[in-house]
């Protein structure tokens, strides 16, 4: 099961990062939101994986790291607001350069 | 004792004084500056007979115990007379100042910098704590760096400015790397323990590097060479400015740490050559070059770094009574070298020329001034019956009794009396040039006439003092004297005399050579002019002008580099550095296996994570075609949020699961604007190298992943499942942890998620974009303002949603739930109603301000966790209790619901903030066909 979930985290990344590395902002964006979803996986997982052991007292004897949960969820909504920014961003940038590359105008080929 | 501290202080509080009559008339402004410098002068009289008995006083103020840091000050014998050099020189060159500063010389802003310094001179020399003191000495160059700058229309006054404040801020760095070290050595950065760990500290192997970091600070603050050329470019300032700074105070700071340090530092070999024969140069070539120097004031300069030679010489002997000697210099340089400052200053401001060349004769228009100003040149000279004969003379017996091999022996003896008739000759030079040989030549101001009557009192006192103090040494200097030799040496005094007549003797033969010969040299000098107008000389000005621009253009090469304005090129090298970074790290591991039994996989996940991976690489693969590669996204979330469910972790499922319906609304939104296609740009080449990254990245975060989970771990998380129902009073620790235990983290990020809401907002208030008419098919968009399902189905969801949001806020202190999802669902709901009815419809039946909703949840929470200083508990302490809600069942009230609502108020806000905008950006401008 760990080998699985870290070629799944793996997978999300090389995606992600391949993704940031686009000269266009729209894949700029969607390469972070996949990046942020290996991320938490990854503080996740630290954590370690637990099946069946929600972190609720009284409905097991031994439950799965609350801590990383709780960072987490935290960092998925903030993920939510870094998104939406980048996206503003991006469209301040169209609205401001006429085009949707990352850099400027005299860099794009 | 705390009466020290107000010493120090008391110049930085008086600057407002001047600062507030700067625009009275100028006797105002000028009295303002003058009470905080005779303040510090009272304060310091209760301590005088202490002082002057060799007491040493120390005001103990602990502050950052752990950085070794105190705010702790020390009055001792040495720190007393330097107190008395900057305050009471400081008091007269304010007063001096008053008559030179020309009308339309902002005196405010003067006097203001002026005692900005004073304070930090006089924190340097009270400090008890290194660490102070290199904060006081850092002050000094900056202050010194607004005094030199204070014609700020000048150029030369701003480059020399700059020039002083590299080398003396350059050889600050230095000595807070020694000062550092010397601290790590004695185990304190306190004087007293550093003083008396003399001996542990010279035996350290870290010794020799804290004594030439040590050693930089002091030398580039005293003008030694080879760092002496900042000062006399420094002389660009304001005469009063080098009357004060350039001669009796700053410039004195180098040698003052060479006086504070010496039991801590001195009786080495490495002191001895290093500081000796630095000394020694410096000596030399100031006395050589400032005969030569046609400026009044360069002339001074060039004698200054030659006189500070002499000083640093005498304490690099690792003698006591050198030491004596050198205190007894620096109080001697500080009164003739200050007054032939403020003569120069007289001259060039009754005649407007500094231009030895073109002054002469000044005697016939101004012989009070010229007497004076003979009075502290022949003081400089070494002349009998003045103060600076006296311990020239000391100098002279101390350079005699080197113990040292044969060359040396005879050649600093030499090289003393060679400076010392050069000393004679340019003294000699500035009287009879200026005051006698013939007329003036074309003055500025013609004739010249002697100065206000207050504007020569300083110079008077000055003067007097070098008169009394070489007449009467017993009765003036003596007692100070000793006090502060004996603070110098921390321990017992050498027997000397300071008395006038020595019987005929070597030192005695040397002053009359360096006097007859210094006459001989003046009366031939211009053979040795011819000379020296044949000489190469560098221009350090221009020399460093240069090298600073080379710096500057290489750092300019360099960030252009880097900084390409390429996000791309940006983002690659980040990404390389890190996967080096990191990867380094997991190469370095001995097996990627860390021995922990693996987890047996089951089918269904299996299924699902290869789902899972398939849409991350069709998300990937059709990223050219965004609406495709976004519902893949979305695929990829809601595997993501099945994950979490899959491993126990509940409240993130439901999180992840109503972030991504946001997310994915969003990023439809952003479509409506952008470009529907991303073009094939980057070449293969280029595709390579990403792709090349991204499978690093890939291997770097999956490799790392297996590894800490094959790895055994320790979690913290037991004191939260522990505490929780009890403390916490909520079953469900994840969200107990969020409101409760890590509520201050939960505080800062609903803050950190308003402030985005708001700039988004902001950006999109200014934002024109272009609303393009028809979608990437050519396609006019649909104009079904009403879609009749939607609309219907829509209307009855709201309510459902809203209350399925209140059920799941109420729930989630005990079971998955709490207000960050309750938010979400209920934005989500909202947002249906603003896609089904369109913005205008729905802001008009719904007038909620979003921003004023986020900024009250963040305001909700804080208010919540101040509610607890109420009952004498510490922010966010949290109370709990049991409540029966009709139909809801009982529920346990904590007070941590009150800030999870305003969690919830807060995701509300500025989810509907960014969205509702960026909706209401794209309707009302659309002209399409109606269905």
């Amino acid at each position: 099961m760990e080998l699985l979930y870290s070629m799944v985290l793996g997978g999300l990344a090389a995606a992600g990062v391949y993704l940031l590395l686009r000269g266009r902002t729209f894949p700029v964006v969607v390469g972070l939101t996949l990046l942020s979803y290996a991320v938490n996986l990854f503080l996740f997982a630290t954590g370690r994986l637990a099946t069946g052991l929600p972190a609720v007292i009284g409905h097991s004897e031994t439950y799965a790291d609350p801590l990383p949960q709780a960072l987490v969820l935290t960092a998925i909504v903030i993920g939510f607001a870094l998104t939406a920014l980048a996206v503003i961003l991006a469209l301040a940038a169209l609205s401001a350069s006429g085009h949707d590359g990352v850099d400027d105008e005299k860099e794009q080929p | 004792m705390i009466d020290l501290a107000f010493i120090v202080l008391l110049p930085f509080a008086g600057s407002l004084l001047p600062f507030a009559a700067r625009r009275l008339r100028r006797p105002w402004c000028t009295s303002a500056a003058v009470i905080p410098a005779a303040l510090t002068l009272l304060l310091l009289i209760p301590y005088v007979p202490g002082i002057l008995g060799g007491k040493t006083f120390v005001f103990h103020q602990p502050w950052l115990d752990a950085a070794g840091m105190s705010l702790s000050l020390r009055l001792d014998g040495l720190s007393f007379v330097f107190v008395l050099l900057v305050s009471g020189i400081g008091l007269l060159v304010t007063l001096y100042a008053h008559y030179y500063l020309a009308a339309k010389d902002p005196m405010g802003r003067f006097y203001v910098y002026l005692l900005w310094f004073m304070g930090s001179m006089l924190g340097v020399v009270l400090s008890e704590n290194l660490l102070l003191l290199f904060f006081f000495w850092e002050l000094t160059s900056l202050s010194s760096f607004l005094l030199i700058g204070y014609w700020t229309h000048d150029s030369d006054a701003r480059k020399g400015a700059r020039m002083a404040l590299i080398v003396t801020g350059g050889g600050g760095l230095a000595l807070l790397a020694g000062i550092l070290l010397l601290g790590r050595m004695a185990g304190s950065y306190e004087l007293s323990i550093v003083l008396a760990s003399g001996d542990l500290i010279r035996n350290h192997t870290l010794y020799p590097a804290a004594l030439v970091l040590i050693l930089l600070g002091v030398f580039t603050k005293s003008a030694q060479f080879p760092f002496h050329f900042w000062l006399p470019h420094a002389m660009a300032a304001p005469t009063p400015v080098s009357a004060y700074l350039h001669s009796a105070t700053m410039v004195k700071a180098g040698v003052f740490l060479l006086a504070r340090l010496y039991p801590a530092l001195s009786g080495t070999e490495t002191w001895f050559y290093t500081v000796t024969l630095v000394g020694l140069a410096t000596l030399l070539v100031g006395a050589v070059t400032a005969l030569f120097r046609h400026d009044l004031k360069g002339l001074l300069a060039y004698s200054t770094i030659s006189h500070l030679g002499l000083i640093t010489l005498l304490f690099g002997l690792n003698s006591s009574l050198a030491v004596v000697a050198a205190v007894f210099h620096i109080i001697n340089h500080a009164t003739f070298k200050a007054s032939l400052f403020m003569a120069a200053g007289i001259i060039d401001h009754e005649t407007g020329t500094r231009d030895i060349r073109r002054l002469g004769g000044l005697w016939r228009f101004m012989p009070h001034t010229a007497t004076l100003a003979m009075i502290a040149a022949a003081a400089m000279a070494g002349v009998p019956l003045f103060n600076g004969f006296l311990s020239k003379e000391m100098f002279f017996d101390e350079v005699l009794q080197l113990n040292m091999a044969a060359p040396l022996r005879f050649f600093v003896p030499v090289a003393a009396t060679l400076a010392a008739v050069f000393s004679v000759a340019y003294s000699l030079r500035f009287i009879h040039d200026v005051f006698f040989n013939g007329k003036p030549s074309d003055l500025p101001h013609y004739p010249p006439h002697e100065p206000p009557r207050y504007m020569k009192l300083p110079v008077e006192i000055l003067a007097g003092v070098c008169l009394l103090v070489g007449l009467l040494p017993g009765l003036t200097v003596a007692l100070p004297l000793a006090a502060a030799a004996k603070a110098s040496l921390g321990g017992a005094l050498p027997s000397y005399s300071l008395a006038i007549w020595h019987g005929f003797n070597l030192p005695l033969a040397m002053s009359a050579i360096a006097l007859i010969g210094g006459a001989w040299l003046y009366v031939k000098r211009r053979r040795f002019f011819a000379w020296n107008r044949r000489l190469p000389k560098p221009d350090a000005g221009r020399i460093f002008e240069a090298a600073t621009k080379r710096i500057v253009f290489a750092a300019s090469r360099f960030t252009a580099f880097w900084e390409n304005a390429s996000l791309q090129s940006y983002l690659a090298w980040m990404l390389a550095a890190a996967l080096a970074a990191a990867g380094f790290q997991l190469i370095s591991l001995e097996a990627l296996h860390g021995g922990v039994a693996l987890a047996p996989v089951d089918e269904v996940t299996a299924v699902a994570a290869l789902l899972l991976m398939v849409a991350t690489l069709a998300t990937v693969v059709w990223h050219r075609r965004r609406l495709v590669s976004l519902v893949m996204l979305s695929v990829v979330g809601l595997m993501v949020a099945l994950a979490f469910a899959r491993f126990s972790a509940p409240d993130l499922a439901l999180t992840q699961l109503s972030v991504e319906m946001v997310t994915i609304i969003l990023l439809m939104l952003s479509l409506f604007f952008l470009p529907r296609t991303t073009p094939v740009e980057s070449s293969p080449l280029r595709r390579g190298r990403d792709m090349a990254l991204a499978s690093g990245a890939g291997l770097l975060v999956g490799g790392l992943s297996f590894a800490m989970l094959s790895r055994p771990y320790e979690t913290i998380s037991g004191f939260f499942l522990q505490k929780s129902v009890p403390e916490g009073g909520g079953a469900n620790v994840v969200n107990v942890i969020l409101v409760d235990f890590r509520g201050f983290d939960t505080l800062g990020e609903i803050s950190v998620l308003a402030i985005a809401g708001l700039a988004i907002y902001a950006m999109i208030e200014q934002m024109k974009l272009n609303v393009p008419q028809t979608d990437a098919l050519n396609r006019p968009w649909a104009m079904d303002a009403h879609p009749l399902m939607l609309v219907n189905l829509s209307r009855v969801i709201l309510p459902l949603a809203l209350l399925i949001s209140v059920f799941i806020f109420f729930r989630g202190h005990n079971l998955p739930g709490g207000g960050f999802i309750a938010g979400l669902i209920t934005a989500i709901a909202l947002i249906l109603q603003y896609i089904a009815g369109g913005a205008a419809w729905t802001s008009k039946r719904f007038r909620v301000n979003f921003q004023v909703l986020a900024g009250l949840g963040v305001a909700v929470a804080g208010l919540t966790g101040a509610a607890s200083f109420f009952f004498h508990r510490p922010f966010l302490t949290s109370a709990f209790g049991h409540v029966r809600l009709p139909a809801l069942g009982e529920f346990e009230w904590a007070s941590a619901m009150a800030f999870d609502l305003g969690v919830y108020l807060t995701v509300v806000g500025a989810t509907m903030l960014i969205l509702s905008n960026l909706g209401k950006l794209s309707t009302g401008r659309v002209s399409g066909r109606k269905i």
